[in-house]
């Protein structure tokens, strides 16, 4: 079986657990009426109709279109990030060059596979920089504060959302030209043990996991979703590089990684006093309030993987 | 009809660029309105008109510079055709009369408007005092409801000299409106205007 094989394969399967989800959501709705908690399932489930049909078409044109789907993905994300960072005018140079410098240069280098770059453009030369634009503004109430936060959303937004279509340049033994299916596999085992936490939090969910942090966070939803995520990212081992005892160590990893990205950005996003990230996807909130978890679980999963596998 | 396109592009484009999401804190008020908010960017006008619903948009005309807004070319356009701004001189010398009256004409006609009180962009958080014209409208105009609005990011997005805007999101923040109080001084009226507009921020 080829790669595109493989993708349909995925793809089908994906298609097939969201029509029984909507066919679900359709049958609570029947049974338990209009309730807050069915009329917010069905609008998830509908979100997760457009956000894979629109994966679903970048898989499909090709690996250009994967980086440029993630660069709006970031793009998105930090603007997000910054919407709800107090910043000021004195911070106006550095926000410019963030938007509309790192995120093109970022994504370019990944375009271009200089791995060597795209590994410290922005942790050495933005980290540094940043600072450095923000001087002009000369302002230094809250100087470190504010290029603290900016870096933080660049490091997050860009920085590690960047790390899944890095994915694709990866040279790993015996796995060529498969990238895609690794990034597909890391977004599955992801959402899937986001999804599974949600659904068993719904159905079983007594312990608060954080209640201060994250109340909709459960014990149960925590043990059943995880579960359930490095189940099927066991079962998909033959879409990876990895062996079905690696896979499901790799998929527990990204579990683990995911679940404190959920809280520790969980707590950032309280600490900057909102509850959502944005509105952009609906039932779900904002564009980070679907990535936290992989903006945690995509580096860590890069890098083991790189150095593990490498060919 | 053209102008039905472009008021549609016109839309898509703010959206797109700002956000413009409305966030009415209490449900929207029926009849004519005047939208009164805090001013900290070119993009206010478009953010707030693009908020509204459709067939609160189709009513609601804003209340612009003439000094800014009536140049030939697509700004002129965009002002004339397609926001059907209602143009008010400020400048001094080039006044002939009431600079309001064009407002008048355009309340008398039932139009609901978007003004700025402050007469002028300010780079804050929040407004600065309001100017006297609000209080003549309310004056003259005692059915229209007075309806305080926030934009919340705009002063960030684009502060005072930043020629790159920057991508932020905007929330419209639309509050109850004003209650009327009969004979309030002039200043205590637009102290509580302000008031109204600064506790949504």
């Amino acid at each position: 079986m080829n790669a595109s094989q493989k993708l349909v394969y995925v793809f089908g399967g994906i298609v097939a657990l969201l029509t029984l989800a909507s066919l679900i959501g359709w049958w609570l709705q029947q049974r338990k009426g209009d309730t807050e908690v069915v009329r917010n399932l069905n609008a998830r489930v509908r979100a997760w109709w457009v956000m894979v049909a629109v994966l679903g078409v970048c898989f499909l044109l090709g690996p250009v279109a994967n980086v440029l789907a993630f660069a709006l993905i970031s793009f998105f994300a930090l603007r997000e990030f910054i919407t709800l960072t107090p910043t000021r005018p004195g911070d106006h140079l550095p926000l410019v060059v963030a938007f509309y410098v790192l995120i093109p240069v970022q994504y370019w280098l990944i375009y271009d596979q200089w791995y060597g770059l795209f590994a410290i453009f922005l942790p050495v030369y933005a980290f540094l920089a940043l600072p450095a634009l923000a001087v002009f503004g000369g302002d230094t109430e809250n100087f470190l504060e504010r290029t603290t936060k900016i870096q933080w959303g660049v490091m997050i937004a860009i920085y590690c959302i960047s790390y899944a279509p890095a994915l694709l340049m990866l040279d790993l033994q015996g796995y060529k030209d498969q990238g895609p299916l690794l990034l597909l596999y890391l977004m599955l085992v992801v959402q899937i043990s986001d999804v599974m936490q949600y659904v068993f939090g719904k159905l079983f969910g007594k312990r608060k996991l954080a209640p201060t942090v994250s109340p909709s966070k459960t014990v149960e939803g925590l043990v059943g979703g995880g579960l359930t995520a490095v189940a099927i990212g066991t079962a998909l081992w033959w879409i990876t590089p990895f062996s079905p005892a690696q896979s499901a160590l790799m998929s527990a990893l990204i579990v683990a990684a995911g679940v404190f990205g959920g809280l520790a950005l969980s707590a950032v996003k309280r600490s900057l006093g909102a509850k959502d990230w944005g509105h952009m996807i609906e039932g779900h909130g904002g564009m980070m309030d679907r990535m936290d978890s992989v903006s945690f679980a995509a580096p860590v999963f890069f890098h083991v993987t790189r150095y593990f596998f490498s060919s | 009809m053209i102008e039905r396109y472009a008021a549609a592009m016109l839309v898509g484009i703010t959206k797109l660029l700002v956000g413009a999401r409305a966030d009415w804190r209490v449900e929207p008020a029926g009849g004519q309105c005047l939208y009164f908010a805090n001013h900290s960017s070119h993009l206010d006008t478009l953010a707030i008109w693009s908020a509204l619903a459709p067939a609160l948009r189709k009513q609601t005309r804003a209340v612009a510079a003439r000094d800014y807004w009536d140049k030939p070319g697509l700004r002129g356009y965009i002002a004339n055709k397609v926001l059907r701004a209602v143009l008010i001189e400020r400048r001094r010398e080039q006044r002939d009369g009431d600079p309001l009256e064009p407002v008048i004409e355009a309340l008398r006609n039932g139009d609901s408007l978007v003004l700025f009180p402050e007469g002028t962009r300010t780079a804050e958080r929040l407004p600065q005092r309001f100017r006297g014209g609000l209080f003549r409208l309310a004056e003259s105009f005692p059915e229209l409801n007075l309806v305080p609005v926030y934009l919340d990011t705009l002063h960030r997005s684009m502060p005072k000299g930043a020629p790159i805007p920057l991508p932020l999101y905007c929330n419209v923040r639309f509050g109850a409106p004003l209650a009327r109080i009969d004979n309030e001084p002039r200043e205590i009226f637009l102290d509580r205007a302000r008031a109204a507009v600064v506790a949504l921020a």
